[in-house]
């Protein structure tokens, strides 16, 4: 595993959300991904999300159609709509995961074991928590306020 | 129908983000996801964090090699998404308008797979086919729950 | 630009402000509506040549007025309303288009007022409030178009000649009425989930309207906790849609579906939405506590691992609350899973000698289930063919048939 050295210790806050985000590697070989068992594909996706769930770090998960979508350019009002997908193919993104782990290490260690093979990369990112928007503003209080009413934080 | 609204935006754009009035964006983006959510269509909306805080994993060898950084280049910066619940294209369209955003910054819309889209492999053992079909003792259990 | 599909767009998500703001000019809902409508036309005709506006509700909204000033001045009415509606014009530019929530309020109550037949409340909360087109609404409901607009156009004379005012109802019938909106919502719901034929996704359409007009509600009313408790509800029910139905549309019971299929985000919003209603602290009502009943069965991990006694407890405050002999005999269903057949036994037969469910295939058919896990068959059998001839179902007389072997 090729992990660069942090100098600093995980700093997300504890515990946090992860979204997984699939994607095409650069690389990819289309002859390769014809052979692909759906069912088989299916099937090991379905075991990889019972384990997310039964761990109890399952918050979200969806596939996203690869049929071309919309893009929406904000570089102007109103914005610019054209048909998608954004930017090129191989930058496609298929779908996510969102885990809630108690730290980064167990985010990777359950990303390192989803099913996916040549052709795909996960993207990590931490989904930023409303208790990192300033506390004195009306809009962060009310959602702080309902998400701590609603048990989420 | 679910759509996923998906923030990208430029290095530009971020970096002018830092510099511009925190208070007025997140009031705006606040009225926007409310109106959102007072129309009933919002599901799921979340932000990311910066991006040097996340990694990539690639599948392509024999066991997962981990890259630290964001993916891919500058320009498909992901932030943030918004899942929507809507009829049509046209409407998340529509709602993806309203989106308080500005220039370099741009909102791919898709549309989230269900499980219509798999109707052809209903043979897998994942989708089971029961036995019998005891529909009184059904309908109260899941009337139990009604 | 497919225009009536950006047309219909529009609609679905400005319908409920766009004519609240007209029945605050123009008094009549009936009225309001049709001004929106004709506005819509003019938006079809006149959009592909200069686009979306950027406020298409506002846009809407004005050109809808000015027809009313126009259907004025044809009438020569030269009173105080038309003067000031087209001062009120003058002066407001099309960006202004801010309606109060209250008046999108008051419009639910008035769609489902009791002066309107169940069908009228929802065929004019679909339109109105839901912004579905009467294509729609007959497509969800399997009705002719033909006949949902004339629902819609009775249903708005209706309301004029009962000269409903726009208002939300006082304090004494508020709760009532509520109710009533509240139950409109859910029949709406219920319409899709438990449709069990082939025609599937279709029903998944009925049921996210009803939950997108649960959540809009929530928004207008958020501290009632029963409209949460609803939310709560359909949430739960929903999200077990994929794993349901078989491909060939067979129901899948609750104690055979697999549970990795349910929507577990939809999950959490159900729950989310149940915590609003219990924050709110004023106890649980009928749409909670089924709501409650629903988490317990979303949360369990196997239908063997389910919190049986949790929902036993539910069940007898539901029943206290509102008592009902189907509820009683859904906490028998519990009771013999959280104790054991031979104790529901007990409350199945006080349910029997009360001749409450008198002509319902529902209570042979229990007894049946709890007399063969006590191992009676014989006595199980004779209940089989009870039920078997109580129902009115093909397939579910056939099921039966072949349990009493």
């Amino acid at each position: 595993m090729s992990d660069t050295a942090r100098s600093t210790p995980d700093q997300a806050p504890t515990p946090s959300k992860w979204m997984l985000i699939m994607r095409m590697a650069d690389d990819i070989d289309p002859a390769a991904m014809e052979d692909v068992d759906f069912d088989e594909m299916f099937a090991s996706m379905g075991r990889y999300n019972d384990s997310l769930i039964e761990a109890g770090v399952l918050v979200g998960a969806e596939g996203l159609d690869p049929a071309a979508g919309l893009v929406l350019d904000f570089a102007q009002t109103p914005p610019i709509v054209s048909d998608g997908p954004y930017g090129e193919t191989k930058e496609l993104f298929n779908g996510y995961w969102i885990l809630r782990t108690d730290t980064r290490d167990e985010a990777v260690a359950w990303a390192s074991k989803a099913p996916l093979g040549p052709g795909v990369k996960l993207e990590l990112r931490r989904v930023a928590s409303i208790t990192e928007f300033p506390a004195d503003n009306e809009f962060v209080q009310r959602e702080t306020a309902w998400r701590a009413a609603t048990g989420q934080l | 129908m679910k759509y996923m609204l998906i923030m990208r935006q430029t290095d530009e754009a971020l970096a002018a983000a830092k510099t511009a009035d925190t208070e007025a964006l997140i009031n705006a983006m606040g009225q926007f996801n409310e109106s959102m959510v007072k129309a009933g269509v919002l599901l799921d909306g979340d932000g990311l964090s910066d991006p040097s805080e996340g990694f990539v994993v690639d599948f392509s060898g024999p066991s997962p090699v981990l890259t630290d950084g964001p993916y891919g280049e500058t320009h498909e910066l992901f932030n943030g998404f918004w899942t929507i619940q809507v009829s049509s294209k046209e409407e998340a369209a529509e709602w993806a308008k309203r989106a308080p955003l500005s220039p370099g910054q741009k909102l791919e819309v898709r549309r989230i797979t269900d499980m219509s889209d798999f109707e052809d492999f209903a043979d897998n053992e994942y989708v089971r086919s029961e036995e019998e079909w005891r529909e009184l003792s059904a309908k109260l259990r899941e009337s139990g729950d009604s | 630009m497919d225009t009536r599909r950006a047309v219909d767009a529009v609609w679905r998500i400005e319908s409920a402000r766009i004519v609240a703001s007209l029945v605050r000019v123009v008094g009549d809902v009936g009225w309001a509506e049709d001004l929106a409508q004709e506005a819509l036309v003019d938006a079809v005709l006149q959009w592909p040549e200069s686009g979306v506006p950027q406020n298409p509700g506002a846009w809407l909204t004005a050109v809808a007025k000015r027809k009313a000033i126009d259907g004025w001045r044809r009438q020569e009415r030269l009173d105080d309303r038309y003067a000031a509606i087209a001062h009120e014009l003058s002066e407001t530019a099309e960006s202004e288009f801010e309606p109060i929530d209250d008046d999108v309020l008051r419009l639910v109550f008035i769609s489902c007022h009791p002066v309107l037949s169940r069908e009228a409340q929802i065929a004019m909360t679909l339109r109105i409030i839901g912004g579905l087109t009467t294509d729609e609404i007959g497509r969800l409901f399997l009705q002719p178009v033909a006949t949902v607009q004339q629902r819609i156009v009775r249903a708005k004379r209706t309301l004029s000649a009962a000269q409903v005012p726009f208002e939300t109802p006082e304090p004494a019938e508020w709760k009532e009425r509520l109710a009533s909106v509240l139950g409109v919502v859910y029949l709406i719901f219920t319409e899709g989930y438990s449709a069990t034929s082939g025609d599937s996704w279709m029903r998944t359409d009925l049921a996210n309207e009803a939950l997108r007009l649960g959540r809009k509600l929530a928004g207008l009313v958020p501290r009632e906790p029963e409209v949460h408790g609803l939310v709560a509800l359909m949430e739960f029910q929903a999200s077990r849609f994929a794993a349901r139905v078989t491909p060939s549309g067979e129901p899948i019971l609750l104690s055979e579906q697999d549970r990795s299929r349910w929507d577990h985000r939809q999950i959490a919003r159900g729950s989310t939405a149940l915590a609003r209603a219990d924050a709110l602290g004023r106890g649980r009502g009928t749409y909670a506590l089924q709501a409650a009943i629903a988490q317990v069965h979303a949360t369990a991990p196997t239908y063997e691992d389910t919190d049986w006694e949790r929902i036993v407890l539910l069940y007898e405050a539901l029943g206290r609350l509102a008592p009902n002999p189907v509820v009683e005999l859904n906490r028998a269903v519990a009771v013999s899973f959280a104790t054991g057949p031979a104790s529901a036994l007990i409350i199945v037969d006080e349910l029997v000698a009360g001749g409450a469910l008198a002509g319902s295939h529902l209570l042979p058919s229990v007894r049946a289930e709890l007399l063969t896990r006590l191992g009676r068959p014989d006595e199980a059998r004779v209940e089989y063919l009870r039920a078997a001839e109580l129902t009115r179902n093909e397939r579910e007389r056939a099921v039966l048939l072949a349990k009493a072997r």
